[in-house]
């Protein structure tokens, strides 16, 4: 049997996966390759499970931030501190008649939310829990989790074009427009983690981050990618392709019962996994004190550091009003993909001179030249659409002056959450 | 290297298994009355006028193409990326001409009126 001594106890998961091969290889003889079969699938069990319990707490504490957020107690009648309101939705949504519209496309209209399920759980394969504890570390790490998450905009596009309802089929089209839109920055700000790390696997990026994390040397490129990941997941301000007050529910207006359950489980749990992507690839991950030594400590930081990103979400949520469909193109086209495409410029310069000509810098001094650099990018960003900004007022002032209208032009370009007609 | 594929399989089978139970659960468990009512498209209380499927806004598909330009290119900077560490000033500046050109089309788009929402 294997030792169970202080290391094991920090090594509390690792060492019951090897307590388990164990136990089936000497105790119940059974041979080798089997044995790492179960060993996989019960990690993958592990995993999943883990994933798939998570937003069943994530929708309580969100329900509960909000309510605060409103001045209200939030869900507090089930269970202590209303923790088992989530167990009483989805025993609800079981017992919900299961409605498939004449005239959807069934094959399509069924499959969908279970995509949509699919694409998120899959990115949890790479997802590192500490310095010993990943699914599997492919080389590839970043890659993988683009790859995949794209898959969800597909699901989504399914579920809306099948429905055969044409609420659902505007959230479609604006869902394609919006996340298809929002993935270009997304991809160049998570470039620039991987330019610094050297490597798209996930372990490699969060061990490059020991001295110091990469949202010190790569605020902006956090910036961009935090913003995008909002959109992606289509929370407000950016939830135009559920719009309730202009489309009713978007792309899952027709899915009742379980199937609508399943929506509602993709969407919560991506947007958990998007912080969980941001604290792993900006915060550090695992990374604190004695997590190295103590990796039962890692899964600890890793939570605390995702849960803090998941508070700022609702927090964001909670704060801003939603905004118009060619104001979210304008801002992603014409103001973060360049900015994306200026940050990954300006860290690849700054990054490659400070390691030729300043070789004694260390990490942590091409840190502090990065961040310099950074903040000098949003200075001059900054100065540029205050600029910008201003000759678009004394136009419109001046528009005012002829007798024009000055609030419908000034509209176009300060205008906040107000809806077009289609 | 192979193994870590087949345990993103494994995982894959999995993640379609798990959303499929409580849907299969849902099947048993749930009542079924249908009526022709009930399996109507929803539309605010009127009955829906012609098909769903028709031509669409124009926009949508020039963002669409847009898109897929950029994420072509974007994935082309990957290993470029990946390299990093390994290149001289030289092949960096080369990535930036690269990233440049990249920006150049994002300015003919713009010049063109393709980012506009009309």
């Amino acid at each position: 049997m294997p030792e169970f001594n202080a290391e094991a106890a920090g090594n509390i998961f690792i060492y019951l996966y090897e307590l388990l091969g164990w136990f089936l290889e000497k105790q119940l003889g059974i041979i080798h390759p089997v044995v790492a079969v179960i060993q996989t699938l019960a990690a993958i069990l592990t995993v999943a499970t883990f994933a798939l319990l998570l937003p069943i707490f994530t929708i309580w504490l969100e329900r509960k931030v909000a309510g605060r957020f409103q001045d209200r107690l939030g869900p507090n009648r089930v269970g202590p501190f209303g923790l088992l309101q989530s167990f009483a939705d989805v025993f609800k949504l079981l017992t919900k008649e299961d409605i498939t519209p004449t005239g959807a496309d069934k094959w399509v209209y069924n499959l969908a939310p279970m995509l949509s399920v699919v694409s998120v759980i899959a990115i949890w394969a790479v997802v590192p829990f500490a310095s010993t504890m990943i699914g599997t570390n492919v080389n590839v790490g970043i890659l993988y989790v683009v790859a995949v998450s794209g898959l969800g905009t597909i699901a989504i596009k399914m579920g809306g074009w099948s429905s055969n309802n044409k609420f659902a089929l505007l959230g479609a089209f604006r869902t394609v427009a919006q996340l298809v839109s929002y993935e270009v920055p997304m991809i160049v700000a998570l470039l620039v983690p991987v330019l610094l790390a050297g490597s798209m696997g996930m372990q490699d990026i969060v061990n490059a981050q020991g001295a110091a994390w990469f949202i010190v040397s790569a605020p902006l490129a956090a910036l961009i990618f935090f913003i995008t990941s909002v959109a992606e997941i289509g929370r407000a301000p950016f939830d135009l392709l559920e719009a309730e007050s202009e489309i009713v529910a978007g792309f899952h207006i027709e899915y009742t019962g379980m199937k609508f359950g399943m929506w509602m489980l993709g969407e919560f749990l991506h947007a958990f996994t998007i912080c969980v992507l941001t604290a792993v690839v900006f915060l550090g991950g695992w990374q604190g004190p004695f997590a190295k030594e103590v990796p039962v400590l890692g899964v600890v930081y890793f939570l605390l550091k995702s849960f803090a990103v998941y508070f700022v979400v609702i927090w964001v949520r909670s704060t801003l009003p939603r905004i118009r469909i060619d104001h979210l193109l304008s801002f992603n086209w014409k103001f973060l993909v360049p900015l994306s495409l200026a940050v990954l410029v300006v860290t690849a310069l700054v990054q490659k001179a400070m390691v030729e000509f300043l070789p004694d810098a260390g990490v942590v001094g091409r840190a502090v030249a990065l961040f310099a650099a950074n903040i000098l990018l949003a200075l001059l960003v900054g100065e540029f659409i205050r600029r910008g900004a201003r000759e678009v007022r004394e136009r419109v002032e001046a528009e005012g002056a002829h007798g024009g209208h000055p609030e419908e032009s000034a509209h176009d370009e300060h205008g906040a959450a107000h809806a077009p007609a289609h | 290297m192979q193994t870590d594929w087949i345990f993103i399989g494994i995982f894959l089978l999995i993640g379609i298994i798990f959303p499929t139970v409580p849907i299969v659960a849902a099947w048993f468990l749930a009542p079924k009355k249908p009526n022709a009512k009930k399996y109507e498209t929803y539309e605010c209380g009127i009955e829906t006028v012609g098909d769903t499927w028709v031509q669409f806004k124009m926009q949508y598909y020039i963002f669409a193409l847009v898109f897929v330009i950029f994420d072509v290119e974007t994935v082309f900077l990957f290993p470029w990326a990946v390299a990093f560490n390994f290149m001289s000033f030289f092949m960096v500046f080369e990535g930036v001409v690269f990233i440049a050109l990249l920006a150049g089309g994002l300015v003919y788009a713009w010049r063109k009126g393709a980012l506009e929402w009309v």
